[in-house]
């Protein structure tokens, strides 16, 4: 008996060959967020992960796609059909966005990067293709071999296709801007916003849905400030910082002279670094056996660590 | 509910739970436990370790070995190190309505029920989270939250009495999950005793902790991973204005094929729910919700928001399903009527004590688009094994419920309700569908996991177990099936030496 999951497309098992069984190994994606997790070890082998589409059924708002695809390409292949993903703009391939973990500035309106992954393949320590997670938009089946694989870096797998969920774009999204309002009272007013973005001075608001909805809020933020109408989010630092969202405002005078924070969320774009996060004892030691179990020789991606960011 | 399983369950007991035979034996944990919490806390009588050794499951009880119902974290963490010392099994547990198995003890484990660390610590509305106890109601969180403006999304039909700790470590979904997620999207925290007797944080008040995603990876675990004893969960605000719809076909198909048609058309509506006939005429004679009992299928469907949105939204709703050839569409006029309608589609398992003493509720996705026909399967499957099949389902997520009902007195039909349950179980695969949706894979579904994983797939589920468990003394026997897991589960049908059993 075959099991229904069973890898049989022969990209795949390339790149497992490619990746093979022994010696330090990584993918290398675009390199948009390479610094992640501290440098690689140096005579790490890199390898890029295959790229493409295999399957998009817009009708089950999922899609099937090799972890080498840029991001742009999917979401350009899904905005044809008015779907997006939660994965960020800005980042480079599907797997690098997968493997980083990192959620982007529209996170209340498209969700988080770790509820996106429904399956995943990736290549294990010894060179075998592996199956986590399963097809559909809900599924309970086993351990959530999804959730470990991203945020993880490539430090327990490499991620080489995923079946992700997309989910539809509004009619219409509008952003909006303020120098005199509370971006904190605004979270609390507008239903769903896409994002909610504030600098100390100026508040940025995505409103997404149908028009007359979008429409209504706007008319309510009226009064709460002077708002108008711009192109986009602000430009954002360089430095990303994740603080629980009731930390924000008291953190404000660490982020440095330029600061964008994503309200209710708690990610700040700053232009000095976080400080490392401490991390409980028990909660590394934790972590430890996790990679010491995916990874005992330590090939994958040796050198970065999801725990120091 | 749990009475109406407890005769199939003694009937299928094949190790049902013998109680009485002491033999002058006690079981050298208990006064350990007994130190440890208090002795009134610390059961060993028969008629607690019958109770809790079964869950709503159709699956025959294991064998409880001592309960204990501990109030702190400090409380667990000393079964979790008396448990070590002496290699004994642990089995979390919370208000024992888990489909699947999960709960049930194998092997005489102490068995922890954290039914007690019931209390709502704190609400954050502000930033939009509480800090609970695993074992406070589902219902009673929302209910404590309504009044703030705010509710916990997850909504199985058994909210009434199940347990935030019985959500997260199965994942549980229920009808609002469709829009909202489910259980996963909604915990922050988790406060977990690992079996070593570790206290560890999992994930955080904020968006992206540090290191591997391990509260994800929790939730969904089955009390495989540790005993989780606090939980910081999401709030979700309150949707200023909701529409109820209520759709009704001569065909499921019909219906099926309304709902394939809204997700294709881009909306998320909150909720999306198909009760067939048969169902909804059991629904009908029990609560008199209003349901129309002529027609082959209704659908529920719920659109939440703003109220500039979701008139939208209900009117595009009721085009598809003028499309698909509906009979019927209403609108909920007031809160009472959309209540009446929900309360007759989360009794819907009540209901069918009329019509017969025992029911196997099962629990598969499928892709929407093969919604109506897999259903045309299921009912000739439940035709062919000669038993009364009837659905009610998260349609909007693909969610089935096929329920077989029947009457286990009749000599040979529970062997029918297991082959005609694995028929629906790879009818459903074949359709390119999964084992589970919400009730997950406790032991019920451990048979169809090397069908659905490779060997190696599993290996690596088991790597996981190994990293939290590496004993494998949590909820032993359970999710992995034998071969792939650490635990020999064999093994567990027989009980430790000196245990009372
Ligand atoms: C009538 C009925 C309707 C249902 N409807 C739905 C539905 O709509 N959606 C849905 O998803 N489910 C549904 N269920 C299934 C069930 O109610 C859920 O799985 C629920 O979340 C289980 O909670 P519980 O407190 O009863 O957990 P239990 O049954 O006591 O335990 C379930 C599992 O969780 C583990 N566990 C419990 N507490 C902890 C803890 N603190 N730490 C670690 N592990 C723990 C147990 O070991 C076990 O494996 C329904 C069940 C019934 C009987």
């Amino acid at each position: 008996m075959t099991a229904r999951l069973a890898v049989t497309d022969p990209v795949l098992l390339a790149f497992a060959d490619e990746v093979g069984a022994d010696g330090p190994v990584a993918v290398e994606g675009a390199r948009t967020r390479w610094e992640v997790g501290g440098p690689g070890h140096p005579d790490t082998r890199l390898v890029r992960a295959p790229a493409g589409i295999v399957d998009y059924v817009p009708d089950e708002m999922t899609v099937t796609v090799r972890c080498g695809t840029t991001v742009a390409e999917l979401h350009q292949a899904l905005s044809a059909e008015g779907q997006r993903t939660a994965l960020p703009e800005r980042a480079g391939t599907v797997g690098g966005a997968l493997a980083v973990g990192e959620n982007g500035l529209h996170v209340l309106g498209r969700g988080r990067v770790r509820e996106a992954a429904l399956q995943v393949r990736y290549v294990s320590d010894d060179g075998k293709v592996v199956t986590g997670g399963g097809p559909t938009v809900k599924n309970v089946t086993g351990f959530d071999l999804p959730r470990l694989l991203v945020g993880s870096l490539g430090t327990v797998g490499l991620l080489a296709e995923v079946i992700l969920r997309t989910n539809p774009i509004p009619a219409v999204t509008r952003w909006v801007a303020s120098d005199d309002a509370d971006p904190f009272t605004v979270l609390d007013t507008i239903l769903r916003p896409g994002s909610v973005l504030w600098d100390g001075n100026r508040t940025w608001i995505e409103l997404e849905g149908h028009v007359p909805a979008v429409d209504a809020e706007q008319a309510r933020l009226a009064s709460m400030g002077t708002w108008i109408e711009v192109d986009g989010p602000p430009e954002l630092e360089s430095h990303r910082w994740v603080l629980p969202p009731g930390e924000i405002q008291t953190n404000v005078d660490g982020f440095g002279s330029r600061f964008v924070a994503s309200v209710g969320v708690g990610t700040v774009w700053a232009d000095v670094a976080q400080p490392s996060r401490a991390v409980a004892a028990g909660v590394t030691a934790l972590n430890q056996r996790v990679k010491e179990q995916f990874d005992p020789r330590h090939r994958l991606n040796p050198g970065r660590d999801p725990g120091a960011r | 509910m749990a009475g109406l399983l407890s005769s199939v369950r003694k009937r299928l007991s094949s190790d049902a739970l013998r109680t009485g035979r002491n033999g002058g034996q006690t079981d050298p944990v208990v006064a350990e436990l007994r130190a440890a919490l208090a002795p009134d806390r610390v059961r060993y009588d028969g008629a607690e370790r019958t109770v809790l050794s079964h869950d709503a499951s159709i699956y025959a009880g294991g064998v409880a070995g001592p309960v204990c119902f501990p109030l702190t974290t400090t409380e667990v963490q000393a079964i979790m190190v008396i448990a070590e010392r002496h290699t004994r099994n642990v089995v979390p547990r919370g208000a024992g309505t888990g489909l699947a198995g999960g709960a049930i003890p194998l092997g005489a484990p102490i068995v922890v029920s954290v039914t007690r660390m019931n209390e709502i610590e704190q609400v954050d509305t502000a930033n939009r989270f509480a800090w609970v106890g695993p074992g406070v109601v589902n219902l009673d969180l929302t209910r404590h939250l309504t009044p703030l403006g705010f509710h916990f999304a997850p909504d199985p039909s058994s909210q009434q009495v199940c347990t935030i700790g019985g959500n997260v470590a199965n994942n549980s979904g229920g009808p609002h999950c469709l829009a909202y997620g489910v259980t996963n999207a909604h915990v922050l925290a988790v406060e977990v005793v690992l079996p070593n007797g570790d206290i560890v944080m999992l994930g955080g008040l904020e968006d992206e902790p540090a290191g591997y995603d391990l509260r994800g990876t929790f939730v969904g675990s089955e009390g495989t991973l540790g005993i989780a004893t606090r939980v910081a969960v999401r709030l979700t605000p309150n949707p200023p204005a909701v529409t109820t719809l209520l759709l009704s076909f001569e065909t499921i198909r019909d219906a099926a094929n309304t709902v394939s048609d809204i997700i294709a058309a881009g909306m998320v509506p909150a909720a999306l729910e198909v009760m067939d006939q048969r169902i909804t005429v059991a629904v009908e004679n029990y609560v008199h919700a209003g349901y129309p009992t002529d027609a082959g299928a209704v659908l529920l469907a719920e659109v939440d928001g703003l109220a500039e949105s979701i008139e939208i939204d209900a009117h595009h709703i009721a085009a598809l399903g003028h499309k698909n050839n509906a009979l019927h569409i209403r609108v909920a006029a007031d809160e009472a009527e959309r209540a009446a309608l929900w309360k007759g589609r989360k009794t819907a398992f009540g209901a069918i004590a009329q019509i017969a003493p025992d029911y196997y509720l099962h629990d598969t996705v499928v892709p929407r688009g093969a919604l109506a026909d897999v259903l045309d399967k299921i009912y000739e499957i439940a035709d062919r094994h000669d038993l009364l099949v009837m659905n009610v389902f998260h349609a909007g997520d693909g969610n089935l419920h096929p329920l077989l009902v029947f009457d286990a007195r009749e000599p040979g039909v529970v062997d029918r309700v297991h082959q005609a349950g694995a028929e629906i179980v790879r009818a459903s695969l074949d359709a390119g569908g999964v084992l589970s949706g919400e009730h997950g894979i406790g032991v019920e579904k451990q048979a169809y996991m090397d069908e659905f994983f490779t060997a190696e797939d599993l290996a690596h589920q088991n790597r996981l177990r190994q990293a939290f468990d590496p004993g494998c003394r949590t909820n032993p026997g359970k999710v992995i099936p034998s071969g792939h897991s650490c635990a020999d589960i064999q093994a567990l049908r027989s009980v430790p030496r000196d245990v009372w059993a």
